[in-house]
């Protein structure tokens, strides 16, 4: 038998958050994991579930309150319309570079083969059925059923 | 930095990756060698895809997984089942042309 060599061979990636700049981090690190060959699975819990329901996946925002990246002073960025304009700026830069909006991101992430589970515990929590997500999903799981698919050597856990 | 392998009974150079340096040194053995290095065998789906890619290197069009996703010439899922190992990486090696640095 080989000796494991350290290699990444599958990355259980959660999502927590449903600001635009944490669900676009997750999906991209989802996508390069499978262009490398790596498995990939996501777990969307708490808010990150917004990214996933259909009423809400084309609506997420970037933060401009409590984000210092953004260089925006923390009272204008609580204007109204200031995050939608921040993040329609953000997502036309974004479509330049080819990266998609959110719904289709996720059937290319479909297609590429990473699994896509939401949270059980999350789902009863904010009412949320099946149906309310995203066709795509290949099921509800709850966090023990999460972990049983992150056995063997060669896979990392990430949390955003 | 090139170096120089031996694929298909040919010295061809290569980069430290193993991607073409010298995509006149291309030719379908070339392609059948580095296909069988990556435990596939070529079909004619996968040339489709080979051809597209190569032509769209040749337009310096920059790839990525959901420009081919979008050709018509291939679907995501079909990339996957054809090239399993990481898709754009395994057909642009393939292709003798070199790994795009796209994150997408």
């Amino acid at each position: 038998m080989n000796e494991y060599n350290g290699e990444v061979k599958k990355m259980m990636i959660i999502l927590s958050k449903a600001t635009l700049e944490n669900v676009y981090a997750a999906f991209i690190l989802a996508n390069g994991a499978r262009a490398e060959g790596i498995e990939a699975e996501m777990f969307f819990t708490f808010f990150g579930l917004e990214a996933v329901h259909n009423k809400k996946l084309e609506h997420l925002h970037v933060a401009t309150v409590g984000n210092p990246a953004m260089h925006i002073p923390t009272l204008l960025g609580g204007i109204p319309g200031m995050e939608s304009l921040a993040t329609s700026m953000m997502k036309k830069e974004m479509e330049k570079i080819d990266i998609p909006p959110v719904h289709e991101f996720l059937d290319i992430l479909s297609a590429s083969g990473v699994k896509l589970w939401a949270c059980k515990l999350a789902m009863d929590m904010f009412h949320y059925k099946k149906e309310d997500l995203y066709e795509g999903m290949d099921d509800v799981l709850t966090v023990g059923g999460f972990y049983d698919r992150a056995k063997g050597l060669g896979t990392h856990l990430l949390f955003i | 930095m090139s170096q120089l392998k031996e694929i298909s009974g040919k010295n061809i150079a290569v980069n430290e990756e193993g991607y073409l340096t010298d995509f006149s040194q291309w030719d379908k053995s070339i392609a059948e060698a580095l296909a069988k290095e990556a435990n596939l065998e070529l079909s004619p789906r996968h040339w489709d895809v080979i051809s597209y890619l190569q032509s769209e290197h040749q337009k310096e069009v920059a790839l990525n997984i959901r420009k081919v996703g979008n050709s018509g010439v291939v679907s995501i899922k079909e990339f996957y089942t054809l090239f399993p190992q990481g898709p754009l990486k395994t057909a642009t090696k393939i292709a003798g042309i070199p790994k795009p640095a796209s994150c997408i």
